[in-house]
């Protein structure tokens, strides 16, 4: 097959990937997501099944027979679990916008940059073998395919312009810096990404299927006589029991220890069960597709591993036999598309592998350390923003993918692909005490968690990579005999003298039971910081908390201003404009005029900031702006001056006393009325942002609904809740406009040009403008005016408006059946009296007196509130009240209708206020 | 899910807000009952004993403070969960309605996925 053919169709293949993740982040953009589905979900984390799993488990099952299945079998039996400890981590994820493993493990000590650090560094070194393989893979699939033995894995000397393997390192991370850096999401969320990586897993389950049922049933007759032959052959026949192979019973319990541990905290499966996940809904269903799909990955790899033993000599690697069955048996074809499979393992490995590796490297380290560098002078141009943030991932990315080529250069061909594999999990295995301590056990404490991680990274350092980079020549090999300093008790391959287990079992049972136990005994005997103490309430109690603000019972302060110049420069102008709207509208505040920011805002900032350049990192950011600065000797000297000069002057001023006393009780007193008017402001402001919210709820809730759950909806219910959004929405907009003219009118309404009127056109103007709502619910009107003029100095639009409020009150309260409203007016000088009446249920006696107050509103007892805003009587009476006359609701007889009476001065009286007769 | 069957009653005075929650809560599987002010909730609540009740706390007339105080004082109700869901939303709101007894207390506007997966959290580790 000619490498043209093969590289043409690799690099097609990735355009289909590119083409997905640009149309799902463009509908994503829309906010049609198409990756919030729990099958998307589910086949996105097969991300898990690497080429390793469709090439290497073969070679591994044609060597080991079933040991290969521990690594699918850990998984498939902490699926149940998922429910518990899986969701708790994404709730608590979620809530405080985890970016990665290590911000996860940060986060929970104290936001400790050590442990971010420590964390960062191994996952980079753990899992840069198991990249490297995936490159490897990708070689010899070329190789293999194409028969050339372009040189590749192993081959230490070619020089770099003729090595393929560098070629291949070249794409995947021009292909990774595309597809993971475009653009810098809050909350690290790539959905197009994420489509990409289930469709790859489709497509590599596909492919191997397709390879499993030619070789079973094309080359073979089906399974019987498949597994009939393999058993008639003693070297194919050991294969099918374990203790035939050798595998002890530690080795296979360690070994799904190892992958249970691998499902969650490998930093691509964090990133994409925990960080991508859209809704912990989707885990139930992910609970039972994850382990169907690995069933499904599985089925074949046993026989066509007996297929290659029993076709192929041992000339043919055990890793190939996917690509050489049907390559050799007559179908090229074939073996293309199992390349493609195979490629499609590795590139969704390596993509989010490193993108997850990269985050983690640059929130953690890059940019912690330019802060440091730069600590008295952030704001100048060494970290500036997004652009820069995006460059620092990209490099981190390019820097992983470097050392896992350099990685599977020197050491690559020591071990087989699952081996290498297994060093990796090996290594993020060392993860698992502080993340299931830290979820449960609140005594778990930062320095427990880095004394155990670090001292199970040594042991596993010890133990498996360095042997392997002695072995390739690196090092000195004598420890590997005699033990480091010719201690026998320390040789890497049987410490304390432990023999007889394989490397993978033996570093793994060492590291992780030191770990846990240093964990374990360093907690106990350290005491928490207070900030560790409540993130670990945090996380071990989860359920208690909802939001991500509240919990920092920190007291800190910084300048708003520097608050507010730091989130601009990591996120953006409008998303950190955005920050403090939300912050004020949670909390009911105003910032306009406050200078400094309390423990409250500035953690609600730390939060947000975080989602970009996570905790650990955040906090850093958040203390270079919080620190005190010393008051200076000048300053000081200042001070004193200023005080010396206030004792001077107050001296004069107590020569003075006497006189200013009665002055000073004046101020006093205006300053109580000021204030108190200060306070009926906001009082009001509070009342009218609770009056939007209200009907905001039900139209964001519904309009969710209709967005999220139309196919299920009856069209009757949609027209309903269609119906209900239109009133919502009106009540709004009516809300916004009465107070815009309450606004008005208390600013400039004595202002409002007075001119003489005649209140009989008036009242005509406001009934014509009603007149085709009470045609259309069914209400008569009967208006009532005198023959003459009625004149009045006044200005008509805020008159026409008291009018109108009264005669749309009189429509929504009268009669539902039978509504009649009255509205008439007549000249008792010195007042013009005009009054509006309509036949429903009538004002209860208590409540006369309070409905001219804002926000009054009366209540049926079956169906809660009228619609209305409860500012139309108010805004009526205050006009009223600006032309010298008043507004009075009359005593009626409660349920024989509701009269309300106007008296206005008339006009050749204007200076006489009319007399307020007493009606209650 | 393990919400099927179980008795929820939603409280707020406002009828459209009603109508959102009875949907989402349908959907879970739970039976849903309404009251629109204090007093109509603290009968209903007597008569159903449900398994939680969704509580508003501006309502006019009883408010939903003194409506958890009530039911908090009632032992035949010693089940029954509480979360409050209010547009009042500030600390000291927060730590009155925690006072009271409630086991969350949520903020409008509200998120749909957050406020079922806050109820269906509570149904199954209370």
């Amino acid at each position: 097959m000619g490498l043209s053919l093969v590289v043409g169709c690799s690099l097609l293949y990735i355009t289909l990937l590119f083409l997905i993740a640009w149309r799902v982040d463009r509908r994503a953009d829309r906010g049609a997501s198409v990756v919030n589905n729990p099958y998307v979900y589910a086949l996105s984390l097969a991300v898990y099944c690497t080429a390793w799993t469709f090439f290497g488990s073969v070679g591994r099952a044609a060597t080991g027979g079933l040991i290969f299945l521990g690594v699918y079998l850990g998984p498939t039996l902490l699926a149940p679990l998922w429910y518990m400890v899986l969701r708790k981590m994404i709730v608590i994820s979620k809530n405080l916008r985890i970016t990665s493993i290590a911000d996860f493990i940060s986060s929970r000590y104290g936001k400790s940059s050590t442990l971010a650090v420590l964390v960062t560094i191994i996952a980079v070194l753990g899992i840069v073998p198991y990249i490297s393989i995936q490159l490897r893979a990708v070689i010899f699939g070329i190789n293999t395919l194409t028969g050339y033995s372009m040189a590749g894995a192993g081959a230490g000397h070619t020089p770099l312009w003729l090595d393929a393997g560098f070629y291949v390192t070249v794409a995947m991370a021009l292909f990774t810096v595309l597809f993971a850096t475009r653009k810098l999401d809050p909350n690290e969320r790539h959905e197009g990404l994420v489509a990409a990586i289930a469709f790859e897993s489709l497509i590599k389950l596909i492919a191997f299927f397709a390879v499993g049922i030619f070789v079973t049933f094309f080359l073979y007759d089906g399974f019987g006589d498949l597994f009939q032959q393999a058993l008639q052959r003693p070297d194919t026949a050991v294969l099918f029991s374990f203790k035939s192979v050798g595998v002890s019973p530690l080795a296979w319990n360690m070994l799904m220890m190892l992958s249970l541990f691998a499902i969650v905290l490998l930093p691509r499966q964090f990133h994409i069960s925990v960080v991508e996940n859209s809704t912990p809904r989707h885990i139930p269903t992910a609970m039972w597709v994850f382990p169907l799909y690995l069933l499904l990955i599985n089925i074949f790899v046993f026989p066509v591993a007996l297929a290659g033993k029993m076709l192929f000599d041992a000339s043919v690697l055990p890793d190939t036999y996917v690509l050489n069955l049907p390559l050799k048996y007559g179908a090229p074809w074939l073996a293309l598309v199992a390349f493609i499979g195979g490629f499609s393992a590795a590139t969704s490995m390596i993509v989010v592998e490193t993108t997850a590796l990269s985050i983690m490297f640059s929130n953690h380290i890059i940019v912690p350390l330019l802060i440091r560098a730069n600590r008295l002078e952030y704001n100048k141009d060494l970290v500036s923003g997004i652009s820069r943030l995006l460059d620092i991932r990209r490099l981190s990315i390019i820097l992983m993918l470097i050392l896992a080529y350099w990685y599977q250069k020197i050491v690559g061909s020591t071990y087989d692909l699952v081996s290498v594999g297994l060093i990796s999990f090996t290594a993020v295995a060392q993860l698992a005490p502080a993340v299931i301590g830290g979820l449960y056990w609140k005594r778990a404490t930062e320095q427990g968690a880095i004394a155990g991680m670090f001292l199970g990274f040594l042991i596993w350092a010890y133990c498996l990579p360095l042997p392997s980079i002695a072995l390739a020549g690196y090092l000195p090999t004598h420890f590997l005999e005699n033990g480091l300093f010719g201690l026998q008790f320390l040789k890497p391959s049987a410490l304390f003298g432990l023999t007889g287990l394989d490397p993978i079992t033996h570093a793994a049972f060492w590291s992780l039971l030191f770990n846990t136990w240093v964990y374990a005994i360093v907690s106990v005997n350290t005491r928490p910081t207070t900030l560790n103490l409540t993130q670990a309430d945090l996380f071990v109690n989860i359920h208690k908390y909802n939001s991500g603000q509240e919990w920092d019972i920190l007291k800190r302060e910084a300048k708003i201003a520097d608050l507010r110049q730091v989130l601009t420069r990591f996120l953006s102008e409008s998303r950190s404009a955005a920050i403090f709207n939300e912050f004020e509208k949670a909390n009911q505040v105003s910032l306009v005029n406050e200078k400094t920011a309390h423990a409250d805002l500035i953690s609600f900032a730390e939060t947000n900031l975080a989602g970009a350049v996570g905790a650990a990192t955040a906090r850093i950011i958040i203390e270079s702006i919080t620190k005190e600065e010393p008051i200076s000797i000048d300053e000081v000297m200042r001070i004193l001056e200023q005080t010396k000069e206030a004792v001077a002057y107050s001296r004069e001023m107590e020569a003075k006393n006497k006189q200013l006393e009665a002055l000073t009780d004046q101020l006093t007193l205006a300053n109580d009325q000021l204030k108190t008017l200060d306070r009926m402001k906001a009082d009001f402001i509070t009342t009218v942002t609770h009056e939007l919210r209200t009907p905001v709820t039900s139209i964001k809730a519904l309009s969710k609904i209709m967005l999220d759950y139309r196919s299920e909806l009856p069209p009757e219910k949609a027209d309903a809740y269609l119906h209900i959004l239109v009133t919502e929405s009106e009540r709004i907009s009516r809300l916004i406009n009465q107070v815009l003219d309450l606004e008005k009118l208390q600013n400039a309404g004595a202002e409002m040009p007075k001119e003489p009127l005649d209140l009989r056109t008036v009242l005509q103007q406001a009934v014509e403008s009603m007149a085709h709502l009470f045609t259309a619910q069914h209400v008569s009107i009967k208006v009532d005016l005198p023959d003459e003029a009625v004149l009045v100095q006044g200005n008509n639009d805020q008159l026409v408006q008291v009018a109108v409020n009264l005669l749309s009150n009189a429509l929504k309260f009268c009669d539902p059946e039978k509504g009649a409203v009255e509205i008439g007016l007549l000249s008792a000088s010195p007042s013009a009296v005009w009054w509006v009446s309509d036949n429903g249920p009538g004002i209860a006696p208590g409540a006369r007196a309070i409905i001219f107050d804002k926000f009054t509103q009366l209540h049926s007892a079956e169906l809660g509130k009228p619609k209305g805003t409860g500012l139309g009587l108010f805004i009526s009476k205050t006009i009223l009240n600006q032309h010298g006359g008043f507004i009075q609701v009359d005593n009626v007889k409660l349920g024989h209708g509701a009269r309300f009476e106007i008296r206005l001065p008339l006009l050749d009286t204007a200076s006489k206020p009319p007399k307020r007769e007493d009606f209650y | 899910m393990t919400s099927a069957g179980l008795k929820v009653l939603i409280v707020d005075d406002e009828p459209n807000i009603v109508i959102a929650l009875e949907f989402l809560l349908e959907r879970e599987g739970f039976a849903v009952h309404k009251a629109y002010n204090g007093q109509q909730a603290i009968a209903q609540a007597q008569q159903l004993v449900p398994d939680i009740i969704v509580l508003d706390v501006m309502m006019p007339g009883m408010d939903g403070f003194e409506v958890a105080r009530q039911i908090r004082n009632n032992p035949a109700l010693e089940y029954t969960k509480i979360v409050f869901l209010t547009a009042k939303g500030t600390q000291r709101d927060k730590e009155t309605g925690y006072a009271h007894g409630a086991e969350y207390y949520l903020i409008k506007p509200f998120d749909n996925e957050v406020f079922v997966a806050t109820i269906l959290e509570i149904m199954e580790y209370g």
